[in-house]
């Protein structure tokens, strides 16, 4: 039966990896998302599904043991925050590379370095942008509230195995911290081995039978063939900006302004858009779900209705760039976003709409 | 008798190992690798569990290892594979996983990953090859260089002040209660080889019985690294290795010698 719950966003993400069936967690703690492995280790996985949880010795042997699950065909799952991921970076690109499916999870803090443990969306380039070395990719799902906390961990596992690579849930201290209601959704059986060699048999290594040995490997010798590699990976990432695209338009159907933001940021910026709203500017929001692949198209569009855009984000101004690059630079594009841990408020939002764009 | 009758497969004595594939080794003339692969597969096809065995390859010399050893195998980031390893272990807790590593690996970039699996006491193997140098690079210095070892980047020698001293990595793990067996052997005789065998073999009967961690160590020669003819690297190792890194048993069934 699916259930209502009053949770944290990172404890939603947990018992979700539990219900969608995953069969293994690795983590490190870190602050502000230690809560996903606490609640793993208090509820015992192990005993409701047989799902193995395990506390790595770092960041960098998660992501690894990661790779290992992930090689076998397993269903598998870590999460960690901003210093954490940039830890695991090296172990993300072997995933991209071997074509391991495997969802990671970034509770982003502010940085750079230590940084400080409150909310931030620092970490945007890192996440679509690649990040770890090399040409890949990362699908990226945006949450902004603990519903999709709890609903994105399944949507991240189906694009995960659908391509056969790595996917990452960008969230936010502020997401993962607060508490709202959720509908958890019914637990689903974990696949069983046979299942899953039936299933990943081509690919997995799982013990050689009757059949070719199986490989996981990131490396190429041959230039030639790491050049069809690359190419592999390229087209499974074309594949995903046409069929895996997400978004949500929010009043923007006779919007003459254009707020941009994800995560938290979008929901203070859909408090925005009421205020403005209230004073008779129309303003709409375009909210990216899926941060790679970016809704380059739907921007382009408004970007012929609307006289100017703001793309609000908690850092010094990333997204901004995607979103002069999605309207070719057709209507002015402004930045505005608070740093450090520092949440913006919706006035501070509208304030700066109408100082920077409507002037 | 003809020849074609000698060769009938009833009169071998020996054979191919079985497990290895029909891909020339990269390996060096003279190298050890190559007989530690074909004693590991030959383990594994006399036990007969080809079908449960996941191997985990490092990066180094054997980084190659998945296209010599015909079996399902993962070839994990430098130094990661005992990680690696656990995550397969224990989402597969009947299968046998072993990991193939060298002395950069496993000793320098992979110690954090190393101790800790040693001491979580996964029930995995561990085969280790420790030739004192980084072969693959171009012979660097590695944590197991002997004191004053020439290396590229210990060009006058390793000097104990400013690089430490060459590690014990087997000592050091066989004293974390999560290892079950600990032993270090070398390849380059028959008589050698056989007991190394015996050695791996063992160590994949621990974990058919799930008793832990079994952590092999090879110490093997790089006669390209090293700058000496096969046999010249094999009486230097004899003479200068082997006693900086004895050979035999340290940890037998849970128990230290």
């Amino acid at each position: 039966m699916s259930e209502l719950k009053l949770m944290k966003g990172n404890e939603a993400l947990a018992e979700a990896a539990i219900r969608v069936g995953a069969d293994a967690y690795f983590g490190y703690p870190i602050t502000p998302q230690s809560e996903v492995i606490e609640y793993l280790m208090t509820e015992r996985p192990e005993l409701r599904t047989g799902m193995v949880v395990l506390q790595a010795e770092s960041e960098i042997a998660a992501i690894n043991m990661v790779y290992g699950a992930a090689s076998t065909g397993k269903k598998v799952m870590t999460s960690s925050s901003s210093p954490g991921i940039s830890l695991k970076l090296e172990g993300i690109s072997y995933l991209a590379g071997a074509e391991l499916p495997a969802v990671i999870v970034n509770v982003v803090r502010g940085g750079p370095g230590l940084g400080t443990i409150q909310p931030s969306q620092a970490d945007y380039f890192q996440s679509v942008k690649g990040g770890g070395h090399g040409d890949y990719k990362l699908y990226v799902l945006a949450p902004a509230s603990v519903q999709e906390m709890a609903d994105f961990v399944e949507d991240a596992f189906d694009i995960a195995f659908k391509y056969r690579a790595p996917v990452l849930i960008l969230s936010d201290g502020l997401i993962g911290q607060m508490m709202e209601k959720v509908i958890l959704k019914d637990q689903k059986p974990r696949m069983t081995d046979d299942e899953l060699i039936e299933k990943y048999g081509s690919w997995a290594v799982t013990g050689r039978t009757n059949r070719e040995r199986n490989i996981i490997t990131s490396l190429d010798l041959e230039s030639e063939k790491m050049e069809k590699r690359v190419h592999r990976l390229m087209a499974k990432y074309e594949q995903m900006e046409k069929e895996d695209l997400r978004f949500e338009k929010i009043q923007c159907d006779d919007a003459e302004y254009l707020i941009v933001a994800y995560g938290s940021s979008a929901r203070i910026s859909q408090k925005a858009v009421e205020l403005a709203r209230e004073k008779g500017i129309k303003v709409g929001l375009l909210r990216p779900i899926t941060l790679f692949p970016f809704p380059k198209q739907p921007l382009l569009e408004l970007a012929k209705q609307v006289k100017g855009i703001l793309s609000v984000e908690l850092n010094a101004g990333q997204m901004v760039e995607d979103v002069q690059l999605s309207v070719q630079f057709k209507v002015p594009v402004e930045h505005f976003g608070r740093t450090g841990g520092i949440i913006h408020t919706p006035e501070e939002v509208l304030e700066a709409l109408e100082q920077k764009i409507i002037k | 008798m003809d020849i074609l009758d000698i060769i009938k497969p009833e009169n071998q004595v020996f054979c191919k190992t079985k497990l290895m594939t029909e891909t020339p080794l990269s390996y060096c003339p003279g190298c050890g690798h190559g007989t530690a692969h074909n004693l590991t597969m030959e383990v594994i096809d006399e036990m007969g569990i080809v079908e449960e065995t996941i191997g985990v390859a490092p990066v180094g010399c054997s980084v190659l290892a998945y296209d010599f050893m015909n079996i399902d195998i993962t070839q994990a980031a430098h130094g990661r594979a005992p990680a690696v390893a656990t995550a397969i272990a224990r989402c597969w807790p009947d299968k046998y996983v072993f990991t193939y590593q060298g002395d950069g690996d496993l000793a320098a970039i992979g110690t954090g990953e190393t101790i800790h699996t040693c001491n979580r006491g996964e029930n995995i193997v561990i085969i280790f090859v420790n030739n004192g140098i980084y072969g693959m690079t171009g012979g660097q210095m590695a944590p197991t260089t002997l004191e004053g070892m020439l290396s590229s980047t210990s060009p006058y020698g390793r000097e104990i002040k400013t690089m430490g001293s060459p590690i014990r990595m087997t000592e050091l793990v066989a004293n974390l209660p999560g290892v079950y067996y600990a032993t270090r052997q070398s390849v380059h005789t028959h008589k050698h080889a056989r007991k190394a065998k015996k050695a791996i073999r063992k160590a994949f009967e621990n974990t058919r019985l799930k008793k832990g961690l079994s952590f092999i160590e090879i110490v093997s020669n790089c006669n390209s690294g090293w700058k000496m003819t096969p046999i010249e690297a094999n009486i230097w190792m004899e003479e200068h290795m082997f006693s900086y890194f004895p050979l035999g048993d340290i940890k037998v069934d849970g128990k230290l010698k």
